[in-house]
């Protein structure tokens, strides 16, 4: 009889609060799609961020019924069991001490949660060429014509012109404590301005003079770690015009916190005025500075050196700022 | 002749064939001020610094400089390891060793001073280094806790500025380190040093010596990375990016010192937990009748041992990088920056289990007492932890996903973070399982464990987000991620050490903790706690990264919200401070033998425990938590008729 009464008690406690639980879970679902979602960080500048997006939103659309899950679970209990309903009862609470139904559910719901989730997390990064995030030097997912662009442009044959489907490839340089910018597409010119123009696949080859940085171009949906020595590179596909942030959020000693500017996605034709005008403008300068390169070697002069002096008269290798006029 | 009978020679008999009378006292045995205690291991730490730092200049004044620092980190080094050694000599922790090695033998074992001088000394009693752990780690959170206040009044606005940059990122880096080396040991240490042996029926600790050691080392460890301070901080935050990490000042040696050492104490201390816990069982106690915090103890021990040589090994090549000039992390020379990433996040990520699982095990170890009811899926619960544990050696890339490292890795990464969701949820389960039905007890104990599981599904939820890697190139470097991990571990393991405090403190102190002061305590803990760091996450998600002085004035009233939350936060602390002064001192209030009606082996020992725990070792008869089963047979036997007899718990 106690088995009984038991099964239905757990019938009726459970149904209760599942029902409490989908109500909820589809409300908090609907409203957050249709108040929240739109809004929701990186935003949809570019591919990736657009993906990026509608990844998160998923996953929250996901975890909404699994905090609401155990939130009604836990409410129901200390309500509905709570000793200020049954006093002094010693030894009154159930007796079972497993329930192997239960337990084989909650695996198998949460394996499979889990792989789905996996799975998915898996797909998106692929179909996305990376999401935008950094993947060294041998980028293991990269847009069609992306490889062949880094190629190009380390050969100095790189070309990209308003209509062209061509990747065009950007090299971020961070140093203690700035981030600037080279167009091996346009002569290699260094600008501490970003410019990219829209509707174009972007290969943002990221590097470092010193410690380690991190380029995050927050709107974009793009964050690479910009290593010394080390070409890190990270796909995006930009859509329409607009400006973003750009911050370094990998610690780099003490004046991290100001490391950052912002950039524009200009139309096709804006961008490559800027771009050719540039590279006129700072033809004096670009002859200035090492070859373009993925990695350079700073020297005791260049950005913030003396830890690593090359002072070395025979050393092969090219530093950065060795031909800057002192 | 039962099993423990044969034991009990342990406690009255010497251990040697030696005559009582003639075995001398050990210096650190000795009453008054002609001993070894406290004050000498601070003046021959100091005397040890000092030699140190004279040794370091002479090896090497000279040639061997900090860039920029002017100060010779040879020097440094040796002046912190020679402190370190003088302070373990000064409190006596090199006598029993050096008299093995010098071939003196019979030092007598067993402390004559058994007055308050007892936790100023090095004691062998695994309750006295369990409550001077309670000091330490306490002592310890203070620390941090005043410079997480400080990081928070510098991001009360960001235009005006309290602390200057340099100063700013080393509160932010010594904040992070301290809380995190305070973490590795906040339940291991005291809870588990002193409970432990009491929860399997065991009269000590596998070995006493090496306890006391870890715990001498665990202070030597944060004097060390205290140390940081006065020497112009470091700014590398706690992970301690190489090739920042080589190119700042002496306060790096103290943090890959520091490291090096509290990793000493956390390898010692975990091999000395699982020993014990493997061999020092009572008769009767198989695996499935082990406590849950046993079981969360020694998957924690087992990640303590295997996960914090590599720290060790780590923090070893940064100090010999910046010493000896060696170029283990110096890409230019030869090395890579990305080994130390390696290294560290290959112990880092078992580490935020390290985190984790005492918590765990706490919330399995109390939810029984207050649903008076057994554990659900007991077995379930211990393989939950020992497949984290496991797991957790598998993961550590999920820190590197935007780094350039290995990004065809990143799938295996990120399947192999989402799978530890599975042993966690299982703890989940096991609590809900555990309330279903149950008589809930309000108590304070309780309700900081049903506060652990609302904050650890916050900080286990947002996890899941950051192992997706789309959503990972947005939240990492960032203030999600620092919400997370503050939800976790501060959320989850914080609160289940005050639960764990409250729930025995009256056990090793003998009184109440005041309940009225507890609640405010826990509403001001619990609310602020949620209030401080939920708006993190948004903070994060909108682009704030992590240790920045400055941010987009956009930002600024969600981060004023943060910090005047914080602030009451903090405060809730100073609640708890007061009610152990007002509780152990001001109006003490005698704790009831079993105030819980626990059925837990600790409860069933006398108040005051004696130190050599139980009259008889207990033989365990059937399994933890028949808290709802009026009549079942009694957890443990005795052996004496006057025992209190656990199947009927009583209020007394
Ligand atoms: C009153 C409680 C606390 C407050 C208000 C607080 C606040 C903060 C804040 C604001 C930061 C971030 C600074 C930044 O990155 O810009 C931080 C960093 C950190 N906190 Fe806390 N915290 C508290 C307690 C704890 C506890 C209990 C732990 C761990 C046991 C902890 C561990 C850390 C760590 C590891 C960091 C990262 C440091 C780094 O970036 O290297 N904190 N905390
Ligand atoms: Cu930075
Ligand atoms: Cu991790």
């Amino acid at each position: 009889m106690a088995n009984q009464t038991n099964t239905t008690g757990t019938v009726h406690h459970l149904r209760r609060m599942a029902t409490v639980w989908v109500i909820l879970s589809v409300i908090g679902d609907i409203l957050f799609s249709i108040f929240v979602a739109p809004h929701v960080p990186p935003g949809r500048l570019t591919e990736t961020a657009a993906k990026d997006q509608t990844d998160f939103n998923i996953l929250f659309e996901m975890a909404l019924p699994v905090l609401f899950g155990v939130w009604i679970y836990l409410a129901y209990a200390l309500y509905v069991w709570g000793d200020k309903r049954n006093k002094n009862a010693a030894f009154s609470g159930e007796a079972a001490r497993t329930n192997m139904k239960t337990q084989v559910w909650w695996m198998v719901i949460t394996s499979v949660t889990v792989l789905f989730l996996a799975g998915f997390g898996t797909w998106a990064l692929v179909v996305d060429h990376g999401s935008g995030g950094g993947q060294g030097p041998n980028p293991a997912f990269a847009p069609a014509g992306g490889l062949k662009a880094e190629t190009a442009a380390l050969l100095g044959k790189a070309t990209w012109s308003p209509g062209s489907t061509n990747v065009l490839p950007v090299q971020v340089i961070g140093q203690q404590w700035k981030f600037t910018y080279r167009y091996p597409t346009f002569g290699g010119f260094e600008s501490s301005q970003l410019i990219l123009p829209a509707n174009t696949t972007i290969a943002f080859n990221v590097t470092s003079l010193d410690v380690i940085h991190s380029f995050w171009a927050y709107e974009l949906g793009v964050k690479a770690d910009a290593n010394p020595q080390v070409n890190d590179v990270a796909f995006t596909t930009t859509k329409n015009p607009g400006s973003f942030m750009v911050r370094c959020s990998e610690l780099c000693g003490i004046w991290h916190g100001s490391m950052f500017n912002s950039g524009q996605v200009e139309s096709q034709t804006a961008f490559e005025n800027w771009a050719t005008t540039t590279e006129a403008a700072n033809a004096a300068n670009t002859a200035l500075l090492p070859a373009f390169a993925w990695t350079y070697v700073p020297d005791a002069n260049g950005a913030d050196g003396g830890y690593y002096p090359t002072n070395d008269p025979y050393s092969t290798v090219e530093t950065y700022g060795s031909k800057q006029p002192s | 002749m039962t099993i423990s009978d044969e034991r009990s020679s342990e406690v009255t008999g010497p251990v040697s064939g030696h005559p009582h009378e003639t075995r001398k006292l050990s210096w650190t045995q000795r009453p008054g001020l002609l001993s070894q205690n406290l004050l000498t291991a601070i003046v021959l730490g100091v005397i040890g610094y000092l030699i140190g730092h004279w040794f370091g200049n002479y090896l090497s004044s000279g040639y061997d400089y900090i860039s920029n620092s002017g100060q010779n980190s040879i020097a440094n080094t040796l002046a912190l390891a020679f402190g370190v050694v003088g302070w373990l000599g000064g409190i006596g922790a090199l006598n029993y060793p050096f008299a093995k090695l010098f071939g003196v033998d019979g030092l007598e074992e067993e402390s004559p001073v058994d007055n308050w001088t007892k936790y100023f000394r090095y004691s062998l009693d695994h309750k006295v280094v369990g409550l001077q752990y309670v000091v330490g780690v306490l002592l310890f959170m203070f620390t941090g806790g005043l410079l997480a206040m400080a990081i928070r009044t510098e991001l009360l606005n960001p235009t005006t500025h309290y602390f200057s940059p340099d100063t700013y990122i080393k509160i932010v880096s010594e904040h992070g380190t301290i809380m995190m080396m305070m973490a590795t040991s906040i339940i291991v240490g005291p809870l588990g040093n002193y409970f432990v042996p009491l929860m399997i029926g065991s009269r000590r600790m596998a070995f006493p010596r090496i306890e006391a050691l870890s715990f001498w080392i665990f202070t030597a460890g944060y004097m060390v990375i205290f140390s940081a301070l006065p020497y112009g901080g470091f700014p590398t935050g706690w992970t301690g990016y190489a090739p920042l990490q080589t190119q700042s000042g002496p306060g790096m040696v103290s943090y890959l010192l520091g490291f090096a050492v509290i990793g000493t104490g956390m390898i010692l201390a975990g091999f000395n937990q699982a020993v014990t816990i493997i061999n020092y069982r009572a008769p009767g106690m198989t695996w499935s009748r082990v406590p849950v915090f046993v079981w969360s103890i020694l998957a924690t021990a087992a990640l303590l041992t295997l996960a914090t040589p590599v720290l060790f090994a780590g923090g070893l090549f940064g100090l010999l990088d910046k010493t000896v000039q060696t170029a283990f992390y110096v890409n230019e020379h030869g090395g890579n920056a990305y080994l130390w990433q390696n290294l560290f996040w290959f112990f880092g990520h078992p580490e935020v289990y390290i985190m984790a699982l005492p918590g765990f095990g706490i919330a399995g170890e109390l939810l029984p007492v207050f649903c008076r009811r057994p554990l659900f899926a007991y077995k379930i619960s211990s393989a939950g932890m020992i497949g984290v544990a496991l797991l957790s050696f598998f993961v550590w890339q999920h820190h590197l996903f935007q780094s350039g490292i290995n990004p065809d890795m990143r799938p295996l990464f990120m399947l192999t973070t989402e799978l530890i969701s599975i042993p966690t949820g299982f703890i989940y389960l096991v609590g809900m399982g555990t309330l279903y039905r149950a008589k809930i007890r309000f108590e304070l104990p309780m309700l900081f464990v049903l506060a652990l599981f609302f904050n650890f599904l916050i900080g286990g939820v947002t996890g899941v987000f950051l192992s997706d890697v789309p959503v990972n190139v947005t939240v990492h470097g960032g203030f999600f991620v620092l919400s997370h991990f503050h939800y976790t571990i501060m959320g989850g393991l914080l609160f289940a050490f005050m639960a764990g405090l409250y729930f025995w403190l009256p056990k090793m102190t003998g009184r109440m903790m005041n309940k009225k002061i507890g609640k405010v305590h826990f509403w001001l803990m619990f609310v602020f706690f949620n209030l401080t760091f939920f708006p993190m996450f948004i903070i994060g998600l909108l682009g704030q990264p992590r240790r920045v002085f400055t941010y987009a004035t956009n930002l600024q009233g969600l981060n004023d919200f943060s910090s005047i939350s914080a602030y009451i936060l903090g405060f809730s602390f100073l609640v708890f401070f007061y009610n152990l002064v007002y509780s152990l001192w001001l109006k003490p209030e005698i704790a009831p033998a079993n105030p819980w009606e626990s059925l837990g082996l600790e409860w069933q020992t006398a108040t005051p425990i004696p130190s050599y725990n139980f009259e008889r070792i207990p033989v365990i008869m059937t399994e933890p938590y028949r808290y709802s089963e009026e009549g079942a047979p009694t957890y443990a036997d005795f052996g004496t008729k006057d025992a209190p007899d656990s199947s009927t718990p009583t209020k007394a």
